[in-house]
Formats: C-alpha cells, structure tokens, sequence
C-alpha cells in the first residue's frame, strides 16, 4: 500500500497537505519516525517559515539521514515552499546558511525594486514548466498561489522545470532524479494545485 | 503576472457567521461552515477568518479545523493571537498566515518574533482604522479602543519588524457597502512597500476597481458584499479584469 509521509519538523502547514492528501484519498501520515518515513512510498517535506529554523529543526528531530537515504534510494520526494529551498546548499535568509544540499543552488532574496514590486510575492501567479514535466501534466490552468519573500536559484539550469515572473523571473518548481520541489503551495492553489500532487502521487 | 486578489472575510462570534456595522450591530448571518463551503466552490482566491471572541476566550482550534478540512485556498486567520504558540497552533491547523492586531500595538515584539520564526510571508498585520477630526487614528481591542498611533506611521513600523502583510480595514465603512476608504488604503500603500489588502465599505464591482486603481491595494476583501447580495468574487474578479486589472479567473 503506498502511503505518503508528512515530514513533521514543527515548521507551519502540515495540516493543509494532509487535507489535501485525504480529499486525493492517498493514505498519508504526518510524522517525523524514521521508520513510518522509511516504508513510505512518497515524502513531502511541506514547511512554512525561516531557513535557518527549518534546517535547525530537521536537524534536532535527527531527519537529515533518512531523508538523504531515502532521496538516494531515488523515493519519490516533494519538497513544498520552505521544503523546496532546503532542498538548496544554501539558504541566505538571515544569514547564510548550509542547506540539504539535494539540488546544488542557492536559496535568495528576490532582487527587484522594492518599491514597486512588494516582497513577499503573495497571491496566485502564472508558472510556465517545460514540456515533459511530470508535475505539471494536465494542469490547467497553470495559476497557483505563492507566498515567499526568497527563492531557490539552483546552478545547473536542467534543474528547473517552471519558472513564474515577479519583477524578475525565478524558480517555481525544480525536479532532479526522483526529487521535486515547488515554490507555490500546490495544497492551497485550488484544482490546479490538487493535480500537481496527484502527478506527484502517481509518479514512481 | 501577479495576480489581484478578491478575499471574502468571515466573521464569527459565538461559533456564528455575523455581519456588523462599523464594528458593532452583530447579527447573525448563519453557518461559517457553510459560508467557507459555498467560498471553496465558488473557487475563492483566498480567504479570511476573524473570530472575534478569540480576544476574550482565547483560539478556538474546532473552529478552524472544521474549515480547513474542505477549504483548499490560502487561509489568513485571527482573532486572539496574542504569542507564537497561537500561531504555531493555527498553522499546523491548516492556517496560512495568522493575522495580529491587538497585540502587535500591545507587544510590538510579537511580530519581531513571528516573522523570525514562521517567516514574514505568514505575518499580516491587521490594522483596524477610525477617522478622526485630525486625520486617520489606529484602534484596537475590536475597534473599542484609541491608541493614538497614526496608520501611515504604524504600517511603516510593522514592516521594519517584519509583517509581510497589511490588512487594513476601515471601521467608518466596516458593513456599509458604500465603498472603500479610498484615501486611507492609497496612503496607506503608499508609505510601506508590503502588500495591502482593503477591507470595509466594498458594495459592488466600482468599488473594489476604483481601490486597486486609486487607492494602490494589492487585494479587495468584503463581507457583507458577497453575504448580503447576489455579487460573487467572480463577478467582482470579471469586471477588475474589464478594468485591465490582472486577475485569476
């Protein structure tokens, strides 16, 4: 039976991915017990809130092993908003920061005239993804909801399968290997939101 | 292109969807349940939760719990927010940003150490505003009382501490559906470079296209508009994009 693990490191919206798990009717646990996370067939690493905190606190709960072992293992792996970033080497919110280091890049600051262009970006926004990306087939349409003040460059170019404009175009869904990672809250964007994680779900 | 946002608002007390007038005149409008449901199928942008007992009897999770279980939209709440375990508790209920207002004015430290923790993306700093001979006054303690602190220079404030979010709300229109508070919301968004919602006096399309257009706001949030007559947020989303206004449709 596949089940999804909800990575539980006390950083925000485990609740509203669960929600979403359950109305998919995918069997989903929010957990941080190496074990649950290991038989499961999919992880998302969801997360609201400071790099620091989130790297921090993955690492007080002792989930940095299971989840390089797991990524290794090439199990599928979604990393949601703060989780995307982690993904990063690393993060410069507050201070630079050593990330996952799953997906080679830094995570930054948007570099826009602020004045102008108010950081946080919150609200829906149009993605563009290439055209085999697995998270975005049959998508539509391809407007989903973002909240973030930084986000994830990474340094190889054929990591990035969406990208999304706010003052400067930036990186809104990257996927390596078996690893993927969204900018926007695919648990909060709706119909088109709900499809991205059944693309998830049904990726093996 | 980033879209703007049309947010309907629940308000609650005593586990019940009221409608007020200028901050008072509660009346019972029905089931929030129900009101979050009719939202979510109608495809909302977003949404807004205010309990406004949560003050005196502290967050009430069953609340919360009920809406977000069907509710698969951005989700600000608040209401008795008054330290990070609340909003701890409401995120890992399912809320996406909490929303402060009394307390930041009593504990301006609380949003220093919000967004430090959470991340200012899920900090919005609600601002209740009444006008005064003078000019433009912040309230707090639902609208009861004077604090004597000017908007402009308190939105200024709780960007520097680290908001990422303003919800600014007249209390002079609040439930009169005779249109925004125009000046307010374009001073407002003028002094601090965060994003604005417009709450209070929304009464039909004019008004929220005049408020993105004239008064600068990033969303338009209404109550009594979308209780209390026909007009959907889809209709008010279809005649800002008549306008030119970027909007998800």
């Amino acid at each position: 039976m596949n089940t999804v693990a909800i990575i539980d490191y006390g950083m925000g919206n485990m609740g509203s991915v669960l929600n979403a798990l359950a109305y998919l009717k995918a069997p989903a646990l929010v957990t941080r017990d190496v074990e649950e996370i290991r038989r499961a067939s999919h992880i998302i690493l969801p997360g609201v809130g400071a790099f620091e905190e989130g790297m921090r606190n993955l690492r007080k709960y002792g989930l940095i092993p299971i989840l390089e072992e797991t990524t290794k293992a090439r199990k599928p792996f979604l990393g949601i908003c703060l989780g995307m970033q982690l993904l990063a080497s690393v993060g410069e919110e507050g201070g630079i920061h050593t990330g996952l280091s799953l997906i080679p890049g830094r995570v930054r600051r948007f570099q826009v005239d602020e004045v102008n262009v108010r950081v946080p970006h919150i609200g829906w926004n149009d993605v563009s993804s290439s055209s085999d990306s697995v998270l975005f087939k049959n998508v539509s349409p391809p407007i989903f909801y973002f909240v973030h003040s930084f986000h994830l460059v990474p340094e190889d170019k054929k990591a990035v399968s969406a990208t999304c404009t706010y003052g400067e175009q930036f990186v809104a869904a990257v996927k390596k290997d078996s690893v993927f990672g969204v900018q926007f809250h695919p648990e909060k964007s709706q119909k088109s939101g709900l499809a991205v994680l059944t693309n998830f779900l049904e990726y093996a | 292109m980033l879209k703007t946002r049309v947010i309907p608002v629940l308000t609650i007390k005593d586990l019940r969807l009221v409608k007020s007038v200028q901050f008072t005149e509660h009346r019972n409008i029905g089931s929030f349940i129900a009101a979050a449901r009719v939202f979510n199928a109608r495809d909302v942008d977003e949404m807004v939760v205010l309990d406004l007992d949560g003050r005196k009897s502290g967050l009430k999770p069953e609340l919360l719990r009920e809406i977000t279980r069907e509710c698969f939209m951005p989700l600000t709440v608040g209401g008795g927010v008054t330290s990070v375990q609340d909003i701890q508790a409401l995120l890992s209920l399912g809320a996406d940003k909490v929303s402060i207002n009394t307390e930041a004015v009593k504990n301006p430290n609380l949003i220093a150490e919000a967004s430090r923790r959470f991340g200012s993306q899920c900090v919005v700093v609600s601002i209740d505003v009444k006008k005064t001979e003078g000019g433009y006054e912040v309230m707090i303690t639902g609208g009861k009382e004077p604090t004597g602190l000017s908007p402009f220079l308190w939105a200024k404030e709780v960007k520097r501490l680290g908001a990422g979010e303003i919800f600014l709300t007249s209390i002079d229109h609040d439930g009169c559906m005779d249109g925004y508070d125009r000046e307010l919301v374009q001073k407002v968004s003028t002094s601090v470079s965060l994003p604005v919602i417009a709450c209070g006096g929304a009464g039909n399309a004019l008004d929220c296209v005049r408020v993105v257009t004239e008064g600068g706001a990033s969303a338009v949030s209404a109550a009594s508009m979308f209780q209390y007559t026909e007009i959907t947020p889809r209709a008010i989303k279809e005649q800002l994009a008549k306008a030119g206004i970027e909007v998800r449709l």
